[in-house]
């Protein structure tokens, strides 16, 4: 039965909401600003007669989930930014071998070391794929703590649905909120489907061989792209995520996710105290991007101001949803500083007025 | 001389594919997948068996192993391997590696696979270069050795020392089984089937890290047929890479 | 007096590397002068007792070395 109603630190919930989606394989490395999730699952693993394995680096552990993925386990890492950069060779490999896994990424302050404050600033490689190759993993992206429980344990459903690495993408100021944390109903390990494409040992049938190298001269591996395409159209069109808040009426569309959302939210409340008809649109699903729902919104007539914790990278998705149907303003702030309401206020005001002062206008 | 009377001593094991291989006339990876094949023949393991595959000339073994195989990343394998092991603790989990997957981009992999006492075993092809892209220096090219990256042969100043790797791994507590043997001889032959047959003793009663090192005849890429590659490993290899065991805390008797 | 092994090797299964001629102690082993269908000289079992200094034991040093498992070998 789901659980009582706790108060519960981000990066904690995402471990028991793993544990209770019957992940029993999580493989980590410290990084700040997440290491509270592995501190968490080291003890948990034991409660549940789970495996954790603290790796040698961010790279051992996501070649430890590839392999509990090939064997069967519902299997989990960790790690922020300059790890999760480490982790794109395996990602590429999972996506091309067709294994469900599932990738948390408390994201930080980059390029390169950063800092440990929480910048959004790998929306690009989250996305876009670090990787090599023609692939996506769909991305989740949780504001608080609740979030990060349902979305953490939804990914698990969702890598096995689609055969996919699935990422988590929060941040190191959600990892460390406390927010109350209802969680769903543990899963029984019993009642998941049999994968047939595991390797467990070819007692009573053929091998199997799980791999992503087709070398032929027949056209396996452009098939095999296709394959993936067709799956990725497949998720596209079933597992779009978002949220509108007070979008009806408004002129000026707030776009941002994660922890800006929540400014922006608050922000929002505020203007609307003072007869502003501003809203917010916060996508969930990083990818599959909401390019329709957007679409839409920007259609009806409001202007859209992107507001990110970076230099601006969903900003360029937005771009691509809207076009020239609408203005498009953006704000965007570099290095894990995190400006207050007030601040995003003004961000509101000056895309409402178009004149760009506070932000700036894209130029399409 | 009758056919009839005559009984079959010498065929294919059931753990090898009868597909032909792509490997080179000559090549060491055939020898080691047949002892590789044979071992787990006699030991019943095919069907308990999931092996990780290298980037490599074997990186295709799969195509020839009759069990279950994965692919990992480069210089992975042993970190797939332990997600593996972990998931089917009562399986031989195995991983087939040559000397760059291994000890080179896969050192920081394997070191913390044998000093976590994984209950795998790991098969390490030492032909000291790198064989399927073209010929390059690997960590294990002997000093002197002309290689496409070495072209006027490995020096020491330059390029470093041949690495033993099987000795540095025997240093960690997690290690029980380490052996060097050729694929040259006979005798070599043999020597290696019984160390292969010890390794996955060793993980089948769950004591710890097993590896075999395999000296490994490369004649294309050493540039020398495949008889004088066996000569090459059998008067030169073996001064930088001596066979023999490397450590043994298994408390087994030698048979 | 009749050879107490015999070998059959796999003309187009062997690559020509001519390991076995090399292992065999009786020298029971030769190369085909043919070419096999990939272009390789293959390993030829020398079966006349004439041409070999002794009969084939089974002892399978021939087969033990031959990376292509392409000798299968048989015992009396």
């Amino acid at each position: 039965m789901p659980s009582e109603r706790m108060l519960m630190r981000g990066s904690h919930a995402v471990g028991e909401a793993a544990v209770r989606a019957g992940c029993r394989y999580y493989f980590g490395y410290p990084i700040t600003p997440q290491n509270e999730l592995p501190e968490y699952l080291a003890a948990r693993m034991l409660e549940v007669g789970g495996t954790f394995v603290q790796a040698e680096s961010e790279v051992a552990a996501i070649n430890m989930v590839l392999g509990a993925a090939a064997a069967g386990g519902r299997a989990m890492t960790s790690s922020s930014s300059p790890g999760i950069a480490l982790k794109q060779e395996g990602i590429s490999y999972l996506c091309g071998q067709e294994l469900p896994a599932v990738i948390i990424n408390m994201m930080r302050g980059g390029p390169g070391l950063g800092n440990i404050a929480p910048s959004t600033a790998d929306y690009f490689q989250v996305t876009r794929g670090g990787g090599n190759g023609d692939y996506h993993t769909p991305v989740l992206a949780p504001a608080g703590s609740q979030e990060l429980a349902e979305l953490t344990f939804a990914a698990f459903d969702l890598a096995d649905k689609y055969r996919t690495p699935v990422m988590i993408a929060g941040d190191g100021l959600l990892g460390q909120v406390m927010e109350p944390v209802v969680f769903p109903d543990p899963i029984d390990l019993k009642i998941l489907p049999r994968k047939d494409y595991i390797l467990d040992g070819c007692a009573g049938r053929e091998p199997r061989a799980i791999y992503s190298l087709f070398l032929g001269d027949q056209g396996e591996l452009y098939n095999h792209n296709l394959k993936l395409q067709e799956k990725y159209g497949r998720i596209i069109a079933a597992e779009v995520r978002f949220e509108d808040y007070l979008t009806d009426d408004a002129e000026v569309i707030v776009v941002a996710y994660g922890t800006a959302s929540r400014i922006a939210r608050a922000a929002v409340d505020e203007v609307r105290k003072a007869g502003l008809k501003i809203g917010l649109f916060r996508p969930i699903t990083l990818w599959p991007f909401p390019i329709k729902h957007l679409r839409g919104l920007a259609d009806k007539g409001s202007k859209i101001a992107v507001f990110e914790l970076s230099l601006g990278q969903m900003v360029e998705d937005v771009i691509l949803s809207v076009l020239d149907r609408a203005g498009i303003f953006f704000y965007g702030i570099p290095g894990g500083l995190i400006p207050t309401p007030e601040e995003l206020e003004d961000f509101m005001r000056s895309a409402l007025a178009g004149d760009g002062k506070v932000g700036r206008r894209i130029e399409l | 001389m009758s056919e009839a009377k005559m009984k079959k001593v010498f065929g294919r094991p059931a753990s090898l594919k009868p597909a032909e291989t792509h490997y080179c006339p000559g090549c060491g990876h055939s020898i080691a997948h047949r002892l590789l094949a044979e071992c787990l023949d006699e030991l019943k393991l095919r069907e308990k068996t999931v092996g990780v595959l290298p980037v490599g000339c074997a990186v295709i073994a799969h195509k020839y192993f009759n069990f279950d195989m994965a692919e990992a990343p480069h210089g992975r394998a042993p970190a797939a391997a332990t997600g593996i092991k972990r998931v089917h603790p009562d399986k031989l989990v195995l991983t087939y590696q040559g000397d760059g997957d291994l000890a080179a981009i896969g050192t920081a992999e394997t070191i913390h696979m044998a000093n976590r006492g994984e209950k795998i075993t790991t098969i390490f092809i030492n032909n000291a270069i790198y064989g399927m892209t073209g010929g390059q220096m690997a960590p294990t090219s002997i000093i002197g050795l002309k290689t496409t990256t070495t072209p006027e042969g490995r020096a020491s100043s330059r390029d470093g020392w041949p690495i033993d790797i099987s000795r540095m791994l025997a240093v960690t507590d997690g290690a029980v089984y380490i052996e060097r043997c050729v694929l040259t001889t006979v005798k070599g032959i043999r020597r290696a089937k019984k160390a292969i047959l010890k390794a996955f003793q060793v993980q089948l009663d769950g004591l710890g890290f097993s590896l075999v090192e395999l000296l490994s005849p490369c004649p294309t890429n050493w540039k020398l047929s495949p008889r004088a590659a066996v000569e090459w490993v059998n008067t030169e290899m073996i001064k930088s890479y001596s066979p023999g065991v490397i450590k043994d805390t298994t408390g087994y008797e030698d048979k | 007096m009749a050879a107490k092994g015999k070998i059959i090797i796999d003309q187009e299964r062997c690559k020509g590397c001519h390991l076995c001629l090399d292992v065999c102690p009786n020298q029971n082993i030769g190369i085909s002068e043919k070419h096999n269908g990939k272009g390789y000289q293959p390993a030829r079992f020398i079966e006349s007792e004439e041409m070999a200094k002794k009969g084939c034991t089974g002892c399978a040093m021939c087969a033990t070395i031959c990376p292509e498992v392409a000798i299968e070998v048989y015992h009396a």
